[in-house]
Formats: structure tokens, sequence, C-alpha cells
């Protein structure tokens, strides 16, 4: 089995995925004869063809208006939105339109589209492209947010996405683009979308996060662990709607929890965690839900990220923290 | 700086609005006038398209009595602008996609749409959305630019899979402020969509006037910079409004891209039924705006040719009446919403958590 990245993992689902199933299109910003400002397209024109892979205005709120158009033509669009933030000007089309499409046709027809977008610290990007606002397009209903923490997943996660007839807001985070590779499968493969990951079992102590908090908490478990400390280690993977029953299972059994996400307290998914699991496991537990999160300030300029993101360091100590109460 | 560099700048102005023609066929009296273009329409379609202008109108009239006896949610009427939703898509073919706004719920009921389910859509019940196979079109759009790009996509996909369909979509004067608007014309010109955008300029948006909306001199000139062809005609004169969409359809089917078109037309009435418009316009425009009325002309036109008389109108009248008043007590028989078919509806397959709040709810609901 073949080492890759992130980046030539999510190219392998795409590539492949448009091979099985001609309906598929993907669009967007340098998407096309560029390849993507990240190369995740790159090779895809000439593979797949210039009117399957293609470039659009700079205009995201049209880029999510076609893909639903395009979705009542019978296509399966990826449309992708260059950075997370720009998202922003495309809210009516991703949340009052794509995510409500079902719902408001009673049912009767969804919209396969899945928009494929970047976000994430670490990289020094400029303002509104690292942005985690996964917390505020979860508030959605109809919208299933996606969020893969490495090569491996992000494969199987996003060929689940593209097979789904519902919206999928599949986000990529850049500093996992090439920073972590690991061997994935050369053939087509789909992981379930609506179950959260057990990437380690442990008994002392759960922690839920999702994205690149998973590989911050894997290097602050490696110190715990020389302590003595068994982590049960929870990757949410689809972050809305996310996975209860894995989070209150392993809570129960380990009777103490800590919450990591990179995003601001205030957003991110959380509070929501928490709420599930005060509501959901209140009386299993021996400590108060532990939280790692960003401070409550905007995504920091890039060169103040290094004191804003939230790191392995801060988990360990939360850990520590809610072990001793 | 010299006057002459203002005299540049102004010229372009007047230049750009200027290159916008008029399309008006039929005149206020009634008389063919033919400026821009001419009418095709047989004898028969011109009665067919009467039927149906006065089936709209109708249709109006008993849905606001309807609404005054509290038998219908919050309607907003469209009384003054049929014209410029049915003649419009009169032109058009069954299997044309329509994307309405909230007030083209009554083109849409013309597309296929049953009355029952325009009147469930009005009292806010989800049935009305569920549209059996083979009627072409959307629910009405709330949000008044969304469509637009919409229609730019879908008018792709036609375009891409060589259907002989086209993407059909109404915006109101306002909805040409919203962003959607540029984006969407923009894009189904850069992707050829194959799609008509009726622009219905009907001077305002709930209060605010036309000419807060934009200082340029007409609405169908903003199709300019998107490289796509705009035009205006008089959305009181259904063969125009028939004419400049059918050319606009082969227009589109024949490979070109989209067209803009916007039509001249007027509210009569308020903008939805808890609105006054007695605090923004006058009766005085009023008036003049209901003596322009299409139904007034057409009599004339139409009655001179020997093709319309009273009891005709009044078969439509009555039949259009009856079609209402049957949908009103349909609609009241339609079985109550429940919460757990609503939650049935956000995934195609319920995730988990949305499977208990489903099952919880069935629970209450069987007691």
């Amino acid at each position: 089995m073949a080492v890759k990245n992130m980046v030539q993992a999510i190219n392998e689902a795409l590539t492949q995925e448009m091979k099985r199933d001609e309906r598929i299109l993907v669009f967007g910003e340098d998407v096309g004869t560029n390849g993507g400002v990240f190369r995740v397209t790159d090779g895809m024109v000439a593979e797949l063809g210039a009117d399957r892979v293609f470039d659009t205005p700079l205009a995201e709120s049209g880029i999510m208006g076609m893909a639903l158009g395009m979705a009542l033509g019978g296509f399966r669009p990826i449309p992708e939105i260059q950075f997370s933030g720009f998202t922003m000007e495309a809210i009516d089309g991703l949340l009052g339109q794509l995510a409500r499409h079902r719902y408001r046709l009673g049912g009767k027809e969804g919209v396969p589209v899945t928009v494929r977008s970047t976000f994430g610290g670490g990289v020094g990007t400029p303002e509104l492209h690292s942005d985690n606002l996964e917390g505020l397009f979860a508030q959605s209903p109809g919208l299933r947010i996606v969020i893969p923490s490495g090569p491996y997943d992000a494969k199987g996660l996003l060929t689940a996405a593209i097979r789904n007839n519902d919206p999928v807001y599949f986000l990529e985070h850049l500093k996992l683009y090439r920073s972590v590779t690991e061997e994935v499968p050369a053939e087509s493969y789909v992981i379930d979308l609506d179950k959260a990951h057990v990437v380690q079992e442990g008994t002392d102590i759960t922690i839920v996060t999702y994205g690149a908090m998973v590989h911050e908490s894997k290097k602050a478990i490696e110190k715990l662990e020389k302590d003595g400390i068994s982590v049960e280690l929870i990757d949410l993977r689809t972050v809305a709607p996310f996975d209860i029953d894995t989070i209150l299972n392993s809570v129960k059994k380990t009777g103490r929890v800590v919450v990591v996400q990179e995003a601001q307290r205030l957003t991110g998914i959380g509070n929501h965690i928490m709420a599930e699991i005060a509501e959901g496991a209140m009386y299993d537990l021996e400590a108060a839900i532990g939280r790692v999160a960003a401070p409550d300030s905007h995504f920091p300029f890039g060169q103040a990220e290094s004191i804003w993101l939230p790191n392995a360091s801060l988990i360990e100590e939360q850990v520590r923290k809610t072990m001793a109460e | 700086m010299s006057k002459q560099d203002f005299k540049l700048f102004e010229d372009m102005m007047k230049k750009s609005e200027a290159a916008i023609p008029l399309v008006q066929i039929l005149d206020e009296k009634g008389k063919l006038v033919n400026k821009g273009m001419k009418s095709s329409l047989t004898d028969e379609e011109l009665v067919d398209l009467m039927k149906v202008l006065v089936w709209g109108r109708t249709t109006n009239e008993r849905l606001i009595l309807a609404g005054r006896q509290g038998r219908i949610g919050n309607l907003p009427p469209s009384e003054g602008q049929e014209a410029s939703q049915l003649a419009t898509l009169f032109a058009m073919n069954k299997t044309d996609f329509v994307l309405p706004t909230y007030r083209d719920v009554i083109p849409l009921v013309h597309h296929g749409m049953s009355m029952k389910n325009a009147v469930l859509w009005y009292r806010g019940h989800v049935a009305a959305n569920i549209f059996p196979e083979k009627i072409y079109g959307l629910p009405a759009q709330t949000i008044i630019g969304s469509q637009i790009i919409q229609a730019a996509g879908l008018g792709y996909a036609y375009r891409r899979d060589e259907k002989d369909q086209v993407a059909f979509t109404y915006i109101g004067d306002g909805g040409t402020s919203q962003g959607d608007f540029y984006e969407g014309i923009n894009f189904a010109g850069i992707f050829k969509s194959q799609a008509v955008f009726i622009v219905q300029n009907n001077k305002y948006g709930i209060s605010v006037p036309r000419e807060m909306q934009t200082k340029a001199g007409t609405l169908a000139q903003k199709a300019a910079a998107a490289g796509i062809p705009g035009i205006q005609v008089d959305g009181m004169d259904p063969l125009a409004l028939y004419e400049a969409t059918k050319t606009a359809r082969e227009y589109t089917m024949a490979g070109n891209g989209p067209v803009l078109i916007e039509t001249l037309t007027y509210r009569f009435g308020a903008h939805t039924l808890s609105d006054d418009p007695k605090r923004y316009r006058s009766q005085e425009e009023v008036d003049e705006w209901v003596a322009k009325d299409f139904l007034i002309r057409m009599r004339t036109y139409l009655g001179e040719k020997g093709l319309w008389n009273e009891e005709m109108e009044q078969e439509v009248i009555d039949a259009t009446t009856k079609e209402v008043n049957d949908a009103l007590d349909l609609a009241d028989n339609e079985p109550k919403m429940k919460v757990s078919q609503l939650l049935k509806n956000v995934f195609e397959v319920p995730t988990p958590r949305i499977q208990k709040e489903i099952e919880m709810y069935e629970a209450k609901e069987e007691n």
C-alpha cells in the first residue's frame, strides 16, 4: 500500500469517483488549468477533461447556486470554495438553499452536492483563509460537515460524501494537507459518515476532538501514557451531525472527558459536545468536563498563530487537571 | 478639469440607457403598434392567452378574498403583474423549468401545480411543495435573488445534456439589487446557460421605489455588464411579453446563452395582505396604472377581432372561482403536518440523532 498525503488522497478520491460516475463535476476558482491553489485537483483536467473539471468566476454565492441548479439538472456537483472564510459570501447558497432543499421539497429529493473547502491554522495564511467556521455551519439542519484528520480518512470520507444524496460540507485542514502521510489503499473505499472513530481505546479519560487537534492530542497522549494515564481518543470525523453514542459510551466507561477543538470557545463543535455529555452522561462523570479551545478573538494574524492555537501541551495540561479532580 | 471630460461620462451613461429597446406590440388603446416585434399568435392562441390572463386575474381576486376571510395565510398578490407572469410563461414549454419568487405562485399553478397546493403554500403546509412528477419547477423562492443563480446552474445542465429545456425564472426590481442577481446573470453568460430571466419591474420593493434600487436608468441594461442581451417590454402588453419571451427562448436554445427581459409593470394591490401601500404611493399613480391594465387593451383588441366577449370572460371567471373555492375546501381537508414527518424530510436517511427524535415524536403523535 502506498504512503500518501492528504492532497494525494483527495485527488485520488475525486478522480476515482469521477471515473465511476460521469455526472460528477468539479468546479470552482482555479481548480481547472491551475489544478487548485493547493494542487488538489492537479492533473484532473488532463485525465477527465476540461468540461468536467473547470474554473468559475470568482464569486462564491454563484458557485454555490450553480451547484444547486446543476443538481436539479441531474448532476452531482463538487464545488470548491477556495478558503472556508469565503463561504461567508455563500451562506444563503449553502444553508438557505442546499441544506434546506430536501426539507423544503417535503423529502422528495435532495441535492447530492459535496462542497469542498479549506481551513485551519498553522500555515500563516492571510485573514479569512483559516478560520474555523464549522460550528457556525453546524447549526444548520440538513447539512453534514466532515473534517478528516488524515489521508486515509480523507479518501474514504470524501468518497462517502460524494456518494451521499444530501449536501456535505467537506473541510480540508490546510496544515494536514502535506504534514501527515499514511498508507492509503489504491482502490475506492468508503468510511461511514455518521460514525465517530475511536482512534485508540483507553480507560482513564476520553479526549473528543477532530481535525488537526487529533494529532496534537496524540502528542499529548504519548506524554500522558508515560505517567500511566490511559486515554481513549475519539475523532469525530463528521462533526455535524456528530455521533453522540460513541462519545457517551466512551465517557460512561472512562468517567472523565476533555473536549478539544482548534476553534474558539464560543464557536466550533465543543459546546455542543459538552451539552450532550452533560445531558446524557452527567452521573457517569467523576470530574467536570474539561475543555481545550482557542481564545474568543477572531482567528489570529499569521504571526500570532503560535500563541493562539491550542496545542499538545495545553491538551496535556487539561487532561492532567481533569484527572486530578 | 474641462466640461469635455464630464461629457465623455455623460454620453456613456445616456448611450447605455438609450441602447435598451422597449418592445410594445399592443398599446393602451388596444391598437397594434409593433414596436420592436410583431405578434405571431394565431386567433386561437390569442383566445387561449386571454383565458389564461383572466384566469390569473380571477385567481388573484379570489385568493385575496379568501385571505380577507382568514382562509389563507399571508398572501403576496400579483394583480397587475399577471401578464408579466403568464404571457411570458405562455411562450415556454411544459418541460421548461420554472424557478418562481413568492409572488409567482399563480404562474406555478399554470405550469402544473395544483390550486390546492397553491392554497397550502400560502397557508404554510409542506404538502404544497411536494410536486408530482412532470411538474418542472421549484416551490416559490423566498430569498429574492437565489433563484437567478440556480437558474444559471440548471440552464447550464440543460445545455450540457443538449436538452430542449430552458430554466425560466422571475425576479422583482428589488431582487436585481441583490448580489445573486449579478452573479447569476454573469455565470449564466459565461456558461451559456439555457435560461430566460424575467425581471418584473413593478416599481416597488415592498415600499422602496425602483429609483432607490439603482441609479441605472433601466434594469435591462444591467444585462450588458454580463455580456448578455437585456430588453424592456411593456409589462401591460401580453402580445409583446409573449413574443419577447418566445424569441428569448429560441435565442438561448440556439446556444447563445441567456436573455434578460425587464417587464414594466405594476402591482395594483399591496405587497402582501398585511401591507398598506397608501403609506408609500399615491392613488393617482395607482389609477394611472390601472388604466393601463392589459385586460382592457386585450378586451378591445380581441373584441374588435370578434374573438372575445363578456360571456366568454364570465365563463372563465365562473370556472376559476369554482376552481379556487374547491381548492380552499380540498386544502381544508389536508392532513395536519407531523413533527416526525418533518424530521424525516431533513436527510435521505435520518442520522442516528434524528432517528431518535423521530421515534420520540412518533410516540407522542400516537397518543
